[in-house]
């Protein structure tokens, strides 16, 4: 084994997708000394780099109308006050990567900027030599595996892996950014096998509690041998069974539901065969990748019937994450902060998200305030924060109870087997999430007295488990349907329960109504 | 899946090794990259998008190919121009428009 490689800083971010990029970069430009970490590589890890994505960019005499469109859909949980200031947050962190961030975005015939979307690729290229130019350091291939406390509980650092090096490094730091994705339990779903839930079990193994677990069923459509998965394109698709009859009822949006019980029993194709020939063009300007799947494989997903598939998103585009307690996206643990979709996203999404726009204005807009706060917190421990004595938080996965047995895959397939149907997840019923739960704590149990091995593997089966047993402890307390939570037998919406749901504990779990009433127009008609 | 490294294409610059988010890749003896964990690959694209010479080539599908699948097929990737191509598609590399500058996309509001 290599010496462990032990560095210093003033903010340590862990996560190098959008909202990790924006938050190292905003600490950096408060004059902290920043240190990102990163799974993968900086510029092509997590779910925006490798897709396309709208921006929730408006213009703000279009802000109220922009609000006001998701209330119903979230089922009324997100925040007005939250919306607003995402919406000024975003607005002006995509006129800052415009121009000092350089990234080129489409020029209209009246000469200005389309600013509404961005792709992946360039995004993140563009914010890695953003970091570089602000003196951030990055170390890739590197991912964190449990925060470092002080004897008081301030978070004060992370430890984790350099995978191509096969090196422990540990990095003493005046507070922490989370910034390591939702989870979508290694479904192939586009970019997301990175985002194994790992930031949310750190942040509960220090005492943090999450918020809207049970908004973390959502899938997308892809073609069915693919990874690539652009929901949106899809409603300019018709949906047919295997005989070329159309399957009634099935849609992109509010229809896709038909498409999981339809895959439960045949395959079902899609057609892009609303889409005319300008709208064509523009899905090919839009998504270049979009077309991979196509081009390679020679079909015309306009001419042709294709087979489609749904891959789990889980809390990727589910809504669910650590619970934000403050404007500032601190988590009640004193130095630790969240940002982008490890935080939960309910405070502008409510319970629903449809497309990416808003995650990727959630994620711009959590970071910069989060990498902002952690910058000040850092700056007044001043030197007192790198005499600390760190202590390792980490649990599952790293510092097994018992006796070593087991491997890593055998717990992913175990937690996939639970996660990934349709029958269980999408698709819930109180008897199958009962069962799936059941299944799971042992499964839990299990992981937590005897996993161990390859560190970066084993931690990341520990966290999907963590996961998924806070997913489903929520969906069984929640007993209605709201956002994308659907219970079969519960298919009504219940108006005493809007509110969210808390849902925290490793080893025993627990649930908690959040007293915290949004602030939507609903409550302003009740109060006058 | 990454099915092919044109060893002849490629100059061992190590950009795939770095880039690929999931760590697929190792460096081979002769500096020319082996596909050393396909099974860990997520089909993303992202190294075929940052080589420089347009030697790697991800098949669209999850599951690796059989031998003998033409996808696998240098020659038949070239003929077909599909080699490079999502590099292209993009417009990354040089004298290229970035792609982010065209990329004006349809309407996606859900049908009322």
């Amino acid at each position: 084994m290599i010496d462990i490689l032990d560095l210093t800083a003033d903010v340590l971010v862990a996560g190098g997708g959008p909202a990790g990029a924006w938050a190292a970069l905003k600490a950096a430009q408060a004059g902290a000394d920043v240190i990102l970490v990163d799974k993968g590589y900086t510029g092509t890890s997590g779910a925006t780099a490798s897709a396309g994505t709208g921006v929730w960019y408006v213009e703000p005499q279009a802000r109220e109308a922009a609000m006001a469109s998701r209330e119903h859909l979230n089922g009324h949980l997100s925040d007005r006050r939250w919306m607003a200031r995402v919406l000024d947050q975003t607005y002006a962190n995509i006129h800052e990567l415009a121009t000092t961030g350089r990234y080129p975005f489409p020029i209209l015939a009246d000469g200005s900027e389309l600013r509404r979307g961005v792709q992946g690729p360039e995004y993140m290229r563009r914010m890695r030599a953003w970091l570089k130019r602000g003196g951030v350091r990055v170390l890739d291939h590197s991912p964190a595996l449990e925060l470092l406390t002080d004897p008081t509980g301030a978070v004060a650092g992370v430890a984790g892996h350099r995978r191509q090096l096969d090196q422990p490094y540990r990095v003493r730091a005046g507070a922490v950014v989370l910034a390591t994705g939702g989870c979508a339990f290694l479904s192939r779903a586009l970019g997301c096998d990175v985002n194994t839930g790992d930031g949310a079990l750190f942040a509960a193994e220090v005492g943090a509690t999450l918020s809207g677990m049970e908004f973390s069923n959502a899938y997308a459509i892809a073609p069915e041998f693919s990874s690539v998965t652009k929901t949106a394109y899809y409603n300019y698709a018709t949906f047919y069974r295997e005989d070329g009859t159309v399957l009634e009822g099935a849609a992109s949006q509010s229809g896709r539901s038909v498409i999981a019980r339809a895959l439960l029993n045949e395959r079902v194709f899609a057609r892009l065969d609303l889409a005319d020939d300008t709208v064509r063009a523009a899905m090919r300007r839009g998504q270049p990748n979009f077309f991979l799947p196509f081009d390679r494989m020679r079909i015309d997903p306009f001419e042709d019937r294709f087979p489609i598939t749904l891959l789990l998103e889980g809390t990727v585009r589910g809504t669910g994450g650590v619970r934000v307690v403050d404007d500032d996206c601190s988590t009640g643990v004193p130095g630790l902060y969240v940002a982008g979709d490890v935080a939960t996203r309910e405070l502008i999404c409510g319970g629903f998200t449809g497309g990416g726009s808003h995650n990727s204005a959630w994620a711009m807009s959590s970071g910069t305030w989060a990498g902002t706060a952690a910058a000040r917190h850092a700056a007044a421990l001043g030197t007192t924060a790198r005499r600390r004595r760190p202590v390792s938080a980490g649990q599952a996965g790293l510092r097994p109870t018992g006796v070593v047995s087991g491997d890593h895959r055998e717990v992913v397939r175990a937690v996939q087997a639970e996660t990934h149907p349709y029958l269980k997840n999408y698709l819930r019923r109180g008897d199958r999430l009962d069962q799936a739960l059941a299944t799971l704590d042992e499964l839990w149990a299990d992981t937590r007295a005897h996993l161990h091995g390859s560190p970066v593997e084993a931690r990341q089966a520990a966290a999907m488990v963590a996961h998924a047993r806070w997913m489903y402890t929520a969906a069984l307390a929640r007993t209605e349907s709201r956002g994308m939570h659907k219970r079969l037998d519960h298919p009504g919406t219940d108006p005493s329960r809007r509110h969210r749901l808390l849902v925290g504990g490793l080893d025993e779990l627990w649930t908690a109504a959040d007293p915290v009433r949004p602030h939507t127009p609903l409550d302003l008609a009740v109060a006058s | 899946m990454i099915e092919l490294i044109s060893a002849d294409r490629c100059v061992t610059c190590d950009r795939c090794i770095e880039a690929c988010p999931t760590n697929v890749f190792d460096r081979g003896v002769d500096g020319v990259p082996v596909i050393a964990r396909q099974a860990d690959c997520q089909t993303c694209f992202m190294c075929e998008a940052y080589c420089p010479t347009d030697a790697l080539f991800v098949a669209p599908t999850v599951a690796p190919l059989p031998a003998g699948d033409p996808l696998r097929d240098e020659e038949h990737l070239v003929a077909t121009g599909l080699l490079g191509s999502y590099r292209a598609g993009i417009g990354w590399g040089h004298g290229r428009t970035p792609g982010s500058r065209l990329a004006v996309g349809p309407d996606i509001t859900p049908p009322a």
